[in-house]
């Protein structure tokens, strides 16, 4: 087992692990949880965060943190959960600047919502008149031709 | 008035935008300022959002490398190269070796033809329109290659799910070697002219640090990390292709400042043409292409390392011949944050060479297209010319 995995397992009991292959491995945790994991694999583990994926599933919208261990050449994502009816994920811009665009781009594109992020605005869109209640990576997104139409 | 309302009192707002000073992307930076001195910046993106990741799930993965080479005409290999490491990494199938090879050799090629870029580019905004005249010129000769072995001087097409498409004749191979001799004779000339020039340097030295704790802190890639001292790169980190078969070496710099990152591209590019020999040297013989019969439902992360640093391609599969999503992220996402930190305490003839030296590509970033809003405050050419004044301010000082 690598030893980034064992020390995470260690502090995070309740985690599932899934290994995909030698370099991508897959780490599920509830989302109570979040702020304390990425702490741990970025300041005690030294990973770098590569970047956050916001997917609407069945389940809910999974958050998924990719770090990357450089000197092994690993990926560790993250998978956080938020249901449906309540999706929102503590924010991790107030400590790590790397989150702050990305938390911006999951929030207009997928309508999740980060609290305590300190300036949670459109990071694309934010000169256009796009609607900011319209999320187009949803999958209930609707398109409207007709309004060309018209 | 208490001492905080007195300095907010002082301080004025140079909009710099919604066009790069330099490259004359849409993006818009607001430059707060003291006087000379820059204490802030705002950045404001999104003039156009051209929505890579909304249109990927709707083609097929055979289609998907054509959608994502368009996202960028610089990186044009880096990105279809990355999504179809992901769709192999989500499948578990290896390319063939001469495979690997061929990605390789366009990989470094086009690195090549990206810090040329780049360094013309930043000559011309220090006001030496022959270093940008020289770079494009000696540029030409890897576009060339490019159209030779691909047919395109840019869009090359050339990575598809398990392979590439067009192989790499033999009689094509003295030809890249010559091109290769020219590029690296021109770049040592480069190098030099630029690192014994005492106005260069002084332009570039000690200009919008960013520090070893700042590039950690806001993930920073690529040459920007490198010239922070933080030894990040890819293609040493997480071998993929032909990067762990070949001999080369990660370019690093301690200081930060923009002459590092002008260094850490010329010489990585001394080093793309030490890859790209040995990748023709050592080429093997075989097959280019290998079969994928479908992709299982799964998940895929593949990445490599981009001219400006790390992309990275996430990919979700529900079994069928659509992804069900793609995440792209391109490098300047990341590296344009850190702006915020580098152009902070400098002067204002400095900040349009420091937002510069992250070598940012919007269209990347953004996955935007240009076009004409009719109110954009065309500032650029007073931030060039302040630029130039300082360059030639310097000659006088050192009596050129």
């Amino acid at each position: 087992m690598r030893e980034a995995e064992a020390r995470f397992k260690e502090k995070f009991p309740g985690v599932e692990v899934f290994e995909h292959n030698e370099r991508r491995l897959y780490l599920r945790i509830p989302r109570e949880q979040v702020t304390e994991a990425v702490k741990f694999l970025h300041k005690e583990c030294g990973m770098r965060l590569s970047i956050c994926t916001g997917i609407d599933t069945r389940e809910g919208f999974e958050v998924l943190y990719h770090f990357s261990e450089d000197k092994t050449g690993t990926i560790y994502t993250l998978k956080v959960l938020a249901p449906k009816d309540d999706p929102s994920i503590e924010s991790q811009a107030t400590w790590f600047p790397a989150c702050d665009w990305i938390e911006r781009e999951m929030h207009e594109m997928l309508g999740i919502d980060f609290p305590g992020h300190p300036n949670l605005v459109q990071l694309l869109t934010s000169d256009t008149d796009w609607e900011k209640d319209r999320y187009p990576l949803r999958r209930d997104y609707e398109r409207r031709a007709e309004k060309h139409e018209e | 008035m208490s001492e905080e309302q007195k300095s907010t009192k002082s301080r004025r707002i140079v909009p710099i935008g919604p066009y790069h000073p330099l490259q004359e992307e849409p993006e818009f930076f607001k430059l707060i300022v003291e006087g000379e001195k820059v204490v802030d910046l705002e950045i404001n993106l999104g003039y156009n959002h051209r929505g890579h990741e909304f249109i990927s799930p709707e083609l097929t993965y055979d289609q998907v490398p054509f959608l994502v080479e368009r996202i960028c005409g610089i990186c044009s290999n880096s990105h279809p190269f990355a999504t179809v490491l992901a769709i192999e990494d989500c499948a578990g199938i290896k390319p063939p070796a001469r495979a690997d090879y061929i990605r390789t050799v366009i990989q470094e090629l086009e690195r090549i033809h990206s810090h040329l870029l780049w360094l013309g580019l930043a000559g011309h905004f220090v006001g030496y329109n022959t270093v940008w005249m020289w770079a494009w010129k000696y540029r030409e000769y890897v576009l060339q290659v490019f159209e030779m072995i691909t047919g395109n001087r840019n869009h090359y097409a050339m990575n598809k799910p398990g392979g590439v498409r067009r192989d790499i004749t033999r009689e094509q191979i003295p030809e890249i070697e010559k091109a290769m001799d020219v590029v690296e004779k021109k770049v040592w000339m480069l190098t030099n002219a630029v690192l014994d020039d005492p106005v260069m340097r002084a332009r570039l030295e000690g200009v919008g640090i960013l520090t070893k704790e700042q590039a950690i802190a806001y993930a920073t890639t690529g040459p920007t990390s490198r010239a922070s001292g933080v030894p990040w790169d890819v293609r040493r980190d997480e071998p993929h292709a032909a990067y762990d078969l070949v001999p080369w070496d990660v370019i690093v710099f301690p200081e930060g400042d923009v002459l590092a990152k002008t260094k850490v591209r010329l010489l990585e590019m001394i080093e793309s043409v030490r890859i790209i020999r040995e990748c023709l040297k050592a080429l093997p013989d075989g097959p280019i292409q290998a079969r994928i019969d479908e992709i299982p439902p799964g998940e895929g992360i593949g990445r490599t390392e981009a001219p400006r640093g790390e992309v990275f391609h996430y990919i979700r599969s529900d079994g069928s011949n659509r992804p069900l999503r793609h995440k792209i992220r391109a490098p300047s996402f990341m590296n344009i944050a850190s702006n915020v930190v580098a152009v902070r305490g400098g002067s204002i003839a400095d900040a349009a060479l420091t937002l510069a030296a992250v070598d940012p590509c919007y269209c990347c970033t953004e996955r935007m297209a240009a076009f004409e809003d009719g109110k954009q405050k065309f500032t650029w050419q007073e931030l060039l010319r302040l630029s130039w004044q300082k360059t030639e301010r310097l000659k006088e000082k050192y009596g050129k």
